[in-house]
């Protein structure tokens, strides 16, 4: 069984010529992809819609301060970079996290192209990298929400619903479901649901990538006869990289 | 089952494919610094959010076409994806634009060109 020198390249598809030249397994990832995207534009919509509609802050940027009563600036939102306090760096934190992740995006397709040549050395280096960066990015936002949460030095007085209890000008500090400092409360949980999303995204694919570390570093696609398996997790993980692109313009710059 | 092969043999590395991958991460880089520069020359804007979305679909573009390898595909498995999507177009236009300003009209919610002076100095921490 094992005497022949071939590689025999073994598909799942048992129905002669494959739709658009394309494994069963790629396909069903890319319309997964498809379906993921709509959600995400979904989500995005939502945020680009309750913006829109917000009163929005026509001032002087420089003047700008909290208030719950407009939609904030991003750029005096995402200031803080760690061990710089008092330090403003308008997005310079977010700004390392897109580079993670792109990186981490480079090195996934360098994986891709390793297994490709069959080459199982190439496939771990560069998977484990893939690995890294994604832990690094996912303790880059867990600072991020960590500092979102805890808030600023300075409160913001609003009205707010805090344990069933209308309170008068409040002193708000840093943010929760419910209320914010930065600005109208569908802010702060607009933020926590589709950056916390995007997350939850990042986390799976982490998961997935550790899974396939294993595999190739074990041999398991070198027996099988190709490295599929490390193409269609990173068409997901650059699906999540294609994502963050987004996430990035609609909280962050715009 | 699986198959089992006794001798794998590993093709060379392609060093023309390899530079072609750090080309596409190089634009990527280049495309969020002009957002950057953007971000911080330009006043916020209408115009400045086009530039930011037509950027944003440059650098989606170089992520599918090439990091998801969709630009080498065949046509049809193209057009699967791309279509679908162009709705999504429509449906910001529709919901964002026209939608959100007409509620925002209707609730008659107005702009704030000052801003608010209600502020304490919290607790360091």
């Amino acid at each position: 069984m094992a005497t022949t020198a071939t590689v025999n390249k073994r598909s799942l598809w048992g129905g002669g010529i494959e739709p658009f030249k394309a494994s069963y397994g790629k396909l069903m990832m890319w319309f997964f992809l498809l379906s993921d995207a709509f959600t995400f534009s979904g989500l995005l919509i939502t945020y680009a819609f309750l913006r829109w509609s917000a009163p929005a802050y026509t001032g002087d940027p420089e003047a700008f301060t909290f208030s719950t009563e407009y939609w904030p600036i991003p750029e005096k939102v995402y200031e803080a970079f760690p061990g710089l306090h008092g330090v403003e760096a308008p997005l310079y934190f977010v700004g390392l996290m897109t580079f993670i992740l792109i990186l981490s995006s480079v090195t996934m397709v360098l994986a891709v192209e390793a297994g490709q040549r069959m080459d199982k050395k190439g496939v771990v280096k560069w998977m484990l990298w893939t690995v890294i960066g994604g832990f690094a990015f996912l303790g880059c936002q867990a600072w991020e929400w960590s500092h979102f949460i805890h808030g600023t030095d300075i409160a913001t007085i609003g009205d707010v619903v805090k344990n069933g209890i209308w309170m008068d000008n409040y002193e708000i500090i840093g943010a929760n479901l419910s209320f914010n400092q930065y600005g109208p409360p569908t802010f702060a949980a607009l933020f926590f649901f589709i950056t916390g999303f995007h997350g939850f995204h990042v986390f799976s694919g982490v998961f997935i990538n550790v899974i396939i570390f294993f595999n190739a570093a074990n041999g398991m696609y070198e027996r099988r006869g190709h490295y599929e398996m490390v193409e269609k997790v990173g068409l997901y993980w650059h699906f999540v990289d294609l994502v963050w692109v987004f996430v990035f313009t609609f909280f962050y710059l715009i | 089952m699986e198959q089992l092969t006794s001798n794998v043999v590993v093709q060379p590395v392609d060093k023309a494919k390899i530079r072609g991958i750090w080309r596409v991460a190089l634009i990527l880089a280049i495309v969020t610094a002009i957002e950057y520069a953007f971000a911080f020359a330009m006043d916020a804007g209408m115009l400045r959010t086009v530039i930011f979305i037509g950027l944003t679909i440059v650098k989606a573009w170089f992520i599918v076409s090439e990091f998801m390898h969709l630009g080498h595909e065949v046509k049809g498995l193209i057009y699967s994806i791309i279509l679908p999507m162009m709705f999504i177009i429509w449906l910001i236009v529709a919901l964002v634009n026209l939608e959100g300003g007409a509620i925002k009209e209707a609730r008659g919610v107005v702009d704030v060109d000052q801003p608010a002076t209600e502020h304490v100095g919290g607790e360091e921490h």
